[in-house]
């Protein structure tokens, strides 16, 4: 059954212009799942995570389910709409526009919740300044991250949420993607804590090049992209092991090996 | 001087005066500009000129030719028709003329002969004109002209705060407006004059403005036009004559189609430690701008800056942005940086990614974008500003 996943992507192929970078990526994220990619620089993860929210400037054969609905035409917004939340690697600049403004335009949830993550998130001086005008690069993270919890999607796609972010802040990245996740909540007087931890159903894809990220968050899976397809899938603590000892060098390797085998199956 | 023809923006004589009528009736005086219809002063606070007269010192109100309502409810200043203030203080020799001479152009003469009234506006020596006076220069007639003649004075070490609003009433689709203002900034003293134009869409507009500023003063211009405006012709000039005068001009704009704006701002430094700055925001979405902006260095150490950016939404529309940076001495410190060009894909894909549809996001950067953060505006002013472009219609950029 296709709507057990929260997101199911078959056979992908995403081109910019005559270039062809993702070449049939096939990813199938489980409700409550989290799943990470590594890969080196260029190998397509951000065309990726783009192509999924519907961005322009791509050419997108293939099928991206999100909760069993087959969203690969629809506009950016309605993706967003229903349920599905990115985080920039290099978001741009709003000029004149108040980040509290953008975020209480777009935010699903309410009350004082803006009040409470931009504290937590050493954000409230923020709220007034222009969208990610003169923002440092851990700003510009946290900001995208304030942005996304407010905004409360199910399906939550982080491009690299922890790149120029110093090692203080790494921490408080972590702790605030996982109340994104909803892996952290709050204790509620209806709900015991298990069943609150049940409940949680939202999934997430975080691309990371450096895995840090994943001192702090749970991941369920791993993948390795090389060349724009999917290299490999395992456990992501094995996996982000072997790249820290070995480099990509290695997963290449791998790659490589497994390419020409298939070729000699074939042949 | 030669000069003096080059820097012309435009032939002058351009608009075909004639269709134009001179003559209209007299209004009646108001006794409280609430009383207005409610069309009127919805139409009054959309140019920032409040009926209550809540937080202002003082209002003034001519309604085509005819001055119908002027008070002042604060003793520091001064707010009267020009033509009264003529008969009160000897024809005003020391001020009449002396910035923008009536033979300047066709615009300046024809003001001259045909003056109905205008604003006269004082502060008094070290006076704080906190809450602003406002001036409404109204138009109720379609095809007539009005020409008036605004002298405002600073006295010594005053501060003076003006909003002026012109507008037309609704049902009126074209007519003339040339205005001849004169502004005074005596030592010490700042004038923050704020300015909004609320025209009908075939309205042809020539205001005609200069400016001078004494030592230690301040002169800060605000310049808002969000409406359509067919023929809008205009370029004051601020001349910083003493020591450490400062003058800031701010303009926002927003060209829809059908609208031609000729809209500069000059300044000429000529004192030890004068500066001066020239910003502006354009949007066409189908209009034409020239933004121009001239700053003249005439004085070692000035320093000055001019800043225009432009954001055009339509292949009809078109910006042009013309600053010039003139220096007749060595040692000043002047730049310029200009840019024009569309919305960027990537950040109505940026506001879209968060919900918005395709339409919010491009209304919400718009509206950024005119969202000039003006220095030294009071605040009830700045949130009105906010306020006019929020109400700003964008649903057809
Ligand atoms: N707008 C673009 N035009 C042309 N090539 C692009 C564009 N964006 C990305 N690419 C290319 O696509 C490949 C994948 O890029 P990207 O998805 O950003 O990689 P990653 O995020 O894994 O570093 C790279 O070779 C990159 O140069
Ligand atoms: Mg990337």
């Amino acid at each position: 059954m296709l709507d057990e996943f929260q997101l199911a992507v078959k056979d992908l192929h995403v081109s910019i212009g005559k270039k062809e970078i993702l070449k049939g990526v096939n990813l199938q994220i489980k409700k409550g799942e989290v799943h990470a990619i590594f890969g080196p620089n260029g190998s397509g993860k951000t065309t990726l995570l783009n192509a999924l929210m519907g961005f322009e400037g791509y050419t997108v054969k293939g099928e991206i389910f999100f909760d069993g609905k087959d969203i690969s035409h629809l506009p950016i917004n309605e993706r967003a709409r229903l349920g599905i939340g990115i985080s920039f690697q290099r978001p741009p600049v709003i000029r004149g526009v108040k980040l509290q403004r953008l975020i209480e335009t777009s935010a699903k949830k309410n009350g004082n919740a803006l009040e409470k993550y931009a504290k937590g998130l050493n954000l409230v001086d923020f709220l007034e300044r222009e969208v990610n005008v003169g923002f440092s690069g851990g700003e510009i993270k946290r900001a995208e991250l304030l942005q996304l919890i407010l905004q409360d999607p199910d399906l939550v796609l982080l491009d690299e949420p922890e790149s120029g972010v110093d090692l203080e802040n790494i921490a408080l990245i972590g702790e605030y993607t996982n109340y994104l996740l909803g892996k952290i909540r709050e204790p509620n007087q209806d709900k015991t804590m298990k069943e609150l931890h049940r409940e949680r159903k939202k999934s997430g894809l975080i691309i990371t090049h450096t895995g840090y990220i994943l001192d702090y968050v749970d991941v369920d899976v791993g993948y390795i992209l090389m060349q724009g397809q999917i290299a490999c899938k395992a456990n992501p603590r094995d996996m982000l092991h072997t790249i820290r000892e070995c480099g990509f060098g290695e997963c290449f390797r791998c790659f490589r090996e497994e390419e020409t085998s298939v070729k000699r199956k074939k042949g | 001087m030669s000069k003096e023809k080059k820097d012309k923006p435009q032939p002058a004589g351009d608009l075909d005066l004639t269709i134009y009528r001179e003559e209209t009736k007299e209004h009646p005086l108001l006794d409280d500009l609430s009383k207005l219809s409610p069309e009127d002063r919805r139409i009054l606070l959309m140019t920032g000129v409040d009926p209550s007269g809540k937080e202002r010192s003082g209002s003034f109100f001519q309604k085509d030719h005819s001055v119908i309502h002027c008070r002042t409810d604060f003793d520091g200043a001064e707010i009267m028709s020009t033509t009264t203030a003529r008969e009160k203080y000897d024809g005003l020799t020391e001020y009449w003329g002396k910035l923008v001479p009536a033979d300047k152009d066709v615009y300046t003469r024809r003001a001259e002969e045909h003056q109905e009234h205008g604003y006269y506006i004082r502060s008094l020596p070290g006076a704080d004109v906190h809450y602003p006076l406002q001036a409404c220069l109204y138009l109720t007639e379609d095809k007539l002209a009005q020409d008036v003649h605004n002298i405002v004075i600073a006295e010594e070490a005053s501060n003076l705060n003006i909003i002026t609003g012109c507008a037309t009433a609704p049902g009126v689709r074209s007519g003339l407006h040339v205005g001849v203002s004169e502004f005074f900034v005596k030592k010490g003293a700042t004038i923050s004059f704020t300015m909004i134009h609320n025209w009908a869409e075939e309205m042809a507009v020539r205001p005609r403005s200069a400016v001078i500023v004494e030592e230690g003063g301040t002169f800060i211009s605000n310049y808002i036009c969000l409406v359509p405006a067919k023929d809008l012709q205009m370029y004051p000039a601020a001349t910083l004559k003493g020591k450490g005068a400062v003058a800031t001009f701010n303009s926002v704009l927003l060209a829809k189609p059908g609208s031609f704006m000729d809209v500069g701002s000059r300044i000429i430094l000529q004192g030890e430690g004068c500066r001066g700055e020239v910003i502006s925001r354009v949007v066409s979405t189908g209009g034409t701008v020239i933004a121009r902006g001239h700053l003249v260095g005439e004085y070692p150490g000035i320093r000055a800056h001019l800043e225009c950016k432009g954001l055009l939404l339509s292949d009809k529309g078109r910006i042009h942005a013309i600053p010039e940076l003139e220096g007749t001495t060595s040692d000043l410190e002047m730049s310029h940086e200009a840019a024009v060009g569309k919305i960027a894909q990537e950040e109505v894909e940026y506001l879209m990614a968060r919900g918005l549809s395709e339409q919010e996001a491009t209304a919400l950067i718009i509206k950024g974008f005119l969202s000039l953060d003006i220095v030294g505006l009071p605040a009830d002013l700045k949130k009105e500003l906010e306020r006019m472009i929020e109400e700003t219609d964008t649903e057809a950029m």
